[in-house]
């Protein structure tokens, strides 16, 4: 971190050339003049590894394992978006025991990467360290349960997928394997043992103490009738949006800026979040009473909607929890089947997918022609919906902190306000625009 | 080979993160209750993602992650090259230059003008290519991505004073170990085993698929014959390069095999 601070003309610089603990490789750069900020850039410099040029030609089969290498962090997001565009081109019915799975399947990655980000990530900025290592010293006890919850996430990424960074069991159509009704029940048994120590989480988290800053934005996420959303839904705002997932490009619009090689994205004009806070915002009334109760019964007077972003920490932890007890029901039912994917017929065409990933909306549109191979292909991810968001919040989160504060308080503030995205800087760079447009 | 001679007893130890996904650092993150325990082996200096920030610390090994793309990346490994004792490249990223490495036969500056506005705001070399290509390496870890085996097997092996002992089979005999019914014989699947490098568990055929070589080529590949095999599977060429030219598609060997089928219309 570089500061500098002349106090004749009151000029501050705010330079964080890293950003620790994040997903991938961005800085922020602030300059306040005069108790005002002149400059605020939330820079990503991740390079660019040009990921919809090189499905461009590929065989259908093959995007699975592509997509993943996307992101580490959340590989089956990737693989459940453009696994559903491709079998809407193909109109495949999949049969209830594969939506379950999928289902089954985020579930694992949403806590994976949730206790990742709150323990590894996010903790250490409430409780006063700089990193986890050093917080893991004195709160032995709450990392150690972070990194269990987290290895569960992974075992049930790994009972459908084989390992928990870049899965292998997906396919479009389904699974390439059913699990054993032993392998199910095992970490059945093992996920029970874990559920209260995810209702825990989500008691610690409400006790953490963040700043009350409501500010003005608008929730996005997917929306299913009866069901919490991960794999399907339309999309929906808090101020009225209500789209099917095809209308997306109707509505939303991405933009190059030159601080940065993620692209940014803007709702009818309008910056707007995406991810765990703006899920819960939207569909508090789909989460089970028990999950709410939680919440409801820690009598400290958090509720939802909020748009307090320092909430987003609990309403992660609100997520792990309600993964371990969805995870459970669906494994409690669990039968083995001997038809884990559904042939399919190739057909040409374009197909959307629009998926939960851990931090937010994660919309794929894709071509593919008669013989099953890709023509194009774009991804838009969470982090660059979230870019314009960021930016948004920083300057009023720190407006309202008040700018005369000791610059170690402002950069620390800052640095909080990013994670509270969990932004993930590899997967931000990996959109490609395709219509060129020269400004 | 690397002398490992006075290598101090609690190593000072960075991980560091160039063009990739970060799935190969998660090989650190996901060690679950065992992070905490490594992290009383060793000293971390630097690990960015984990909070621990100091670049350009002198180290004992450098864990590196991901492939060199920009000229920015490639002075930072030089730089990581001096202050480290021991270079550790881990993952396909890494060790092969990854999947980015397909933009290495492409065109760039057309893909990038395709893709962003204004490209003159993206810097970006023309090829994404392994670290070996620029700097000393000590040691490969291959894999797409690498495991926490891998990682903690290494780690131990250098407290041990040793260079950690690898394979360099093909997968087919992680297979025959485990009692793993070939997906190649049994369902005539383009199963890639029989030219990659084992380590990763054979987890494609445990799940009754067939492996896409994402631990890279096995030493003493025979890829002319089993070229000939996958066109008695039924694969035309087109589809044979691909099988080559994929996770791991600048590795020589894949390389290779790769442009061959793909000449042989």
């Amino acid at each position: 971190m570089m500061t500098q601070v002349t106090q004749a003309s009151r000029q501050i610089h705010i330079n964080v050339p890293l950003l620790t603990r994040v997903e991938g490789e961005g800085a922020l750069d602030l300059t306040i003049m005069d108790n005002q900020i002149s400059e605020l850039k939330f820079r990503i410099f991740e390079p660019p590894r040009f990921f919809e040029k090189f499905v461009e030609g590929r065989d259908y089969q093959e995007v699975p394992d592509l997509v993943a290498r996307i992101c580490g962090l959340c590989p089956v997001a990737y693989q459940m978006s453009s696994v559903h565009a491709i079998e809407s081109i193909f109109a495949l019915e999949i049969t209830p025991w594969i939506r379950t799975m999928r289902r089954l399947f985020y579930c694992g990655e949403w806590i994976e990467s949730h206790c990742a980000h709150i323990h590894l990530l996010a903790a250490p900025d409430f409780l006063g360290y700089t990193n986890a290592p050093a917080m893991a010293k004195d709160y032995p006890v709450l990392v150690q349960r972070g990194v269990y919850l987290q290895q569960l996430g992974n075992k049930i990424i790994k009972l459908l997928g084989g390992r928990s960074v870049h899965p292998v069991g997906v396919r479009v159509g389904g699974f390439h394997r059913s699990p054993s009704v032993k392998e199910a029940r095992e970490l059945l048994a093992e996920l029970e043992v874990a559920l209260p120590l995810a209702e825990k989480l989500v008691t610690w988290a409400t006790t953490l103490k963040v700043p009350e800053i409501s500010q003005k934005f608008i929730s996005v996420s997917t929306q299913h009738p009866s069901e919490y959303p991960m794999n399907e839904g339309r999309i929906v705002s808090n101020d009225g949006l209500d789209i099917a997932i095809a209308d997306y490009e109707q509505h939303f619009r991405e933009f190059q800026i030159p601080h940065s090689t993620a692209l940014c994205s803007l709702m009818d004009e309008k910056p707007y979040l995406v991810g765990p806070l703006a899920r819960v915002n939207l569909n508090w009334h789909l989460l089970p009473d028990v999950v709410r109760n939680t919440v409801n019964s820690t009598g400290i007077g958090i509720s939802f909607p909020s748009q307090n972003m320092f909430d987003s920490i609990v309403v992660r932890a609100v997520e792990v929890y309600y993964a371990f007890y969805e995870a459970i029901r669906i494994l409690k039912e669990y039968q083995a089947t001997a038809a884990p994917f559904v042939p399919v017929e190739i057909k040409a065409g374009v197909g959307y997918g629009c998926t939960e990933a851990p931090r937010g909306l994660l919309w794929q549109r894709w071509e593919i022609d008669d013989t099953g191979h890709v023509v194009s292909a774009k991804i838009v991810p969470p982090t660059s919906q979230n870019q314009a968001r960021i930016e948004q919040d920083l300057r009023e989160t720190l407006e309202a902190m008040g700018l005369d504060k000791e610059t170690d308080a402002l950069r620390l503030r800052a640095e909080t306000v990013i994670r509270n995205y969990d932004p993930c800087i590899s997967c931000a760079t990996h959109f490609l625009k395709f219509n060129v447009t020269r400004l | 080979m690397a002398n490992l001679t006075g290598l101090a007893a609690k190593p000072k130890v960075a991980i560091h993160k160039f063009s990739s996904c970060d799935g190969c650092q998660l090989a650190f993150l996901n060690l679950g209750t065992k992070l905490l325990e490594l992290m009383e082996w060793v000293d971390v200096a630097n690990f960015v993602e984990a909070g621990i920030a100091d670049p350009h610390a002198k180290v004992d090994i450098a864990f590196v992650e991901g492939s060199i793309s920009t000229e920015a990346e490639l002075a930072h490994i030089q730089q990581i090259r001096e202050d480290s004792r021991f270079l550790i490249a881990m993952g396909a990223c890494a060790t092969a230059g990854g999947i980015q490495a397909l933009r290495n036969v492409g065109k760039l500056q057309a893909w990038t003008e395709s893709v962003y506005a204004k490209p003159e705001y993206i810097s970006s070399l023309e090829t994404a290519t392994p670290l070996s290509k620029h700097v000393r390496v000590d040691l490969e870890l291959w894999g797409c991505p690498i495991n926490s085996y891998q990682v903690l097997a290494t780690v131990r092996s250098f407290l041990y004073g040793v260079m950690p002992a690898q394979e360099h089979d093909k997968l087919c005999l992680e297979c025959k170990r485990k009692n793993t019914v070939c997906v190649m014989v049994a369902k005539g699947l383009p199963c890639m085993g029989p030219v990659t490098h084992t380590g990763c568990g054979s987890i494609c055929p445990g799940v009754g698929r067939d492996c896409y070589a994402c631990y890279g080529p096995a030493e003493n590949c025979n890829t002319p014959a089993f070229t000939q095999r996958l066109q008695q599977l039924g694969l035309d060429n087109q589809q044979i390069a691909r099988r080559f030219l994929f996770i791991n598609n600048a590795t020589p060997t894949f390389a290779e095999a790769g442009k061959h089928a793909q000449e042989n219309r």
